[in-house]
């Protein structure tokens, strides 16, 4: 599915400073029932933004009008859990280009980039100087380049690299997905197919 | 190259990858595809939209799982939306020729429970699902992992993923372990010395007398359990316990293709010397029939054990404190003797036949507690067909147990099979996340002997004063 290209994203950002966040909060598992792509970001967070009564839950930093933002930081091993790709769809949908953390889960981190959100992984102590620069200004402004790789704090001029293989950045930049890729080589795959033993 | 000694895994990944991308990821070839209801749909539409097909629909088996009730599965399903989900599965399955195994047929049920007993999985495969515990199917000796949906529509289209190759881990566990210790302890251990982040990054061979004296059932348990501690997958080495198991299953091969298969199974260890990233050591003995009391599976513990302080584990102490307060638990309890409202017997973790062997010899000759509700859900119509032969429908009859029909029920809560807010189950199931068996539900994860144990005395209460 296309998804917007991805180069310079300049923007506040959402902190959500938990650790080992799991897809089951990202998105319950009740609302995996659609057989379209559309609307999980409506369910985002679900059970920690509202009560069993669909009233929202205040004190969550969704239902915060002073947070905003494309950008979501989160604690340590985000996203964990189950394999849903919807999980990355309820944070697209929701707005979210990218997500921060100190470390992220394997498939929650392949999800992510494949449908066109940047996971941006940085030093614990850089992180915590991001939750500290929003926690003193909600409407600071972090800036990521996906070309150069890097995470700023325009603030104070702060920066941090990240790690991304050149294939998938080059895809991101472009708004390329990986099935046009494997449709171009399908002759190969037929040769690699006839030898396999079952 | 040739020469230079190394592992299991690398054997397996190495012979699957079509093409490799400098600076990339391999073009992964795989073997074998599961699908279910719930992560296929989008794939397939995504197939339409981009007016492509299934390249090798033979390679791809549909069974019906995750949003599936547990009872009168005879009926029209209530819920509109699950309905439609199953619907579309049998839809794309048959529009694209790929089997399909729906609600009522008589090899339905949970996809990793399936896939092994069918003869589907073998060693040296290369196996993805849209679930996270495809991990199971690793203790075959394959290369089995989980994938999300644009992953899905990448092997319905082409057979082939794009994936990076994981670092790689082996985890011995040697020695003898001690009474009603069973694989689920094991994995729960691990987990709980690794944490739920501590083979992120990295692909787990188990390994040791432990695994090798273990029955294929154990196996399965303890790799598809691998990816909650962040793997990917886990694998084991076939041996002769894997052919055993094997050999006449419906799918499996036969006559010459079984001894040509036979040949390359016995290539699939890790070679005297190999290299892994990183290596852990564990004394059977120190292991104890676990319970997990926090809000994700690392958070286990011997069942004797208080729950700790937060000083005494790793992350900060925030979340640690929000867990003990999602759970209603404080620092320095103690696990023995907490109240329990529900038990969970089941799921593609302890959903096969030796689970249901264990838990029936416990509460065999005792009653189900009075505080206690109980579901008990078989992991496929096989599983419960054995169930009723080997007489243990008797057993947990006489003890106050109804049997359910197949599915995931329980362990993720998509179908009616939710535990309410606020009460504690004890689960056989995998993920004691937040809200994972229902808005609100505490899950204490434990092997079907605890979870027995529980069942019949209403409390946490230790196996081993039952056996």
């Amino acid at each position: 599915m296309a998804y917007d290209k991805f180069t310079v994203l300049k923007s506040t950002a959402v902190p959500l400073p938990i650790e080992n966040v799991d897809t089951d909060q990202i998105i319950p598992a009740r609302f995996l029932k659609a057989t379209k792509r559309e609307g999980f970001g409506d369910n985002l967070f679900r059970d920690w933004c509202y009560n069993g009564d669909d009233t929202p839950k205040q004190d969550f930093v969704l239902n915060n009008p002073i947070y905003s933002g494309k950008i979501l930081v989160g604690g340590h091993n985000f996203g964990s859990g189950s394999s849903r790709e919807h999980a990355a769809w309820a944070i697209y949908d929701y707005g979210f280009r990218c997500v921060v953390s100190s470390f992220f889960a394997d498939i929650f981190k392949g999800n992510s980039l494949n449908i066109g959100i940047l996971p941006v992984q940085v030093s614990p102590e850089f992180l915590d100087k991001i939750f500290q620069t929003i926690e003193g200004d909600p409407h600071a402004e972090f800036e990521v380049n996906l070309a150069e790789q890097t995470i700023t704090i325009l603030a104070t001029g702060e920066n941090h690299s990240f790690d991304i293989n050149g294939y998938k950045k080059h895809n991101m930049m472009n708004g390329f997905d990986d099935i046009d890729y494997l449709q171009a080589m399908k002759s190969e795959i037929n040769q690699f197919e006839l030898e396999r033993l079952y | 190259m040739s020469n230079q000694a190394s592992t299991l895994f690398d054997k397996v990944w190495d012979a699957h990858v079509v093409r490799k991308i400098e600076d990339g990821p391999d073009v992964f070839f795989i073997d074998r595809h599961f699908i279910h209801e719930v992560t296929s749909p989008v794939a397939f539409l995504g197939l339409e939209s981009r007016n492509i097909g299934v390249m090798y629909p033979e390679r791809t088996f549909a069974t019906a799982d995750h949003n599936t009730p547990t009872i009168n599965q005879h009926l029209p399903v209530q819920d509109p939306l699950s309905a439609n989900q199953l619907k579309a599965l049998e839809t794309n399955s048959n529009k694209y020729g790929i089997s399909h195994w729906g609600l009522g047929h008589a090899q339905n049920g949970i996809v990793h429970v399936v896939g092994p007993e069918n003869g589907i999985t073998l060693p040296g495969m290369t196996i993805v699902c849209g679930d996270s515990h495809t991990s199971t199917h690793g203790a075959f000796g394959a290369i089995a992992f989980g994938i999300g949906t644009s992953e899905v529509e990448m092997v319905l289209s082409s057979q082939c993923i794009m994936q990076p190759k994981p670092k790689k881990m082996r985890v011995n566990v040697n020695g003898k372990l001690g009474k009603a210790v069973t694989p689920k302890d094991v994995t729960l251990y691990i987990i709980s010395k690794l944490t739920t982040a501590g083979a992120t990054g990295y692909f787990v061979e188990y390994a040791g007398d432990v695994f090798e004296n273990m029955s294929m059932e154990g196996r399965m348990t303890v790799c598809n359990m691998s990816i909650e501690m962040g793997a990917r997958g886990g694998m084991i080495a076939p041996d002769h316990t894997t052919y055993a198991y094997i050999n006449g299953r419906d799918q499996a091969p036969k006559g010459e293709k079984w001894d040509k298969a036979l040949a390359y199974w016995k290539t699939l260890k890790t070679d005297e010397g190999a290299v892994f990233d990183k290596e852990y050591h564990f004394d059977a003995a120190d292991i104890e029939p676990m319970i997990t009391y926090g809000t994700n599976p690392g958070m286990g513990q011997g069942i004797s054990r208080a729950i700790p302080t937060s000083d005494q584990v790793e992350g900060g102490k925030s979340t640690y404190d929000k867990s003990l307060n999602y759970m209603g638990f404080h620092e320095n309890e103690s696990m023995l003797g907490k109240k329990i409202d529900y038990v969970f017997i089941g799921s593609c973790t302890n959903g096969r036949i030796e689970d249901f062997r264990a838990f029936a010899s416990i509460v065999k000759g005792r009653k189900k507690a009075d505080n206690v509700t109980a579901w008990v859900v078989p992991g496929s119509h096989i599983v419960e067909a054995q169930i009723k032969e080997e007489g243990i429908l008797d057993i947990l009859h006489e003890a106050g147990f109804e049997l359910r029909q197949p599915g995931c029920s329980a362990c993720l809560a998509m179908n009616d099979d939710k535990i309410p807010a606020g009460k504690y189950a004890v689960s056989t199931s995998n993920r004691n996340f937040e809200g994972r068996q229902g808005p609100g539900a505490r899950t204490l994860l434990a092997s079907p002997l605890v979870a027995a144990a529980a069942a019949v005395t209403g409390v946490v209460t230790d196996p081993r004063e039952l056996l």
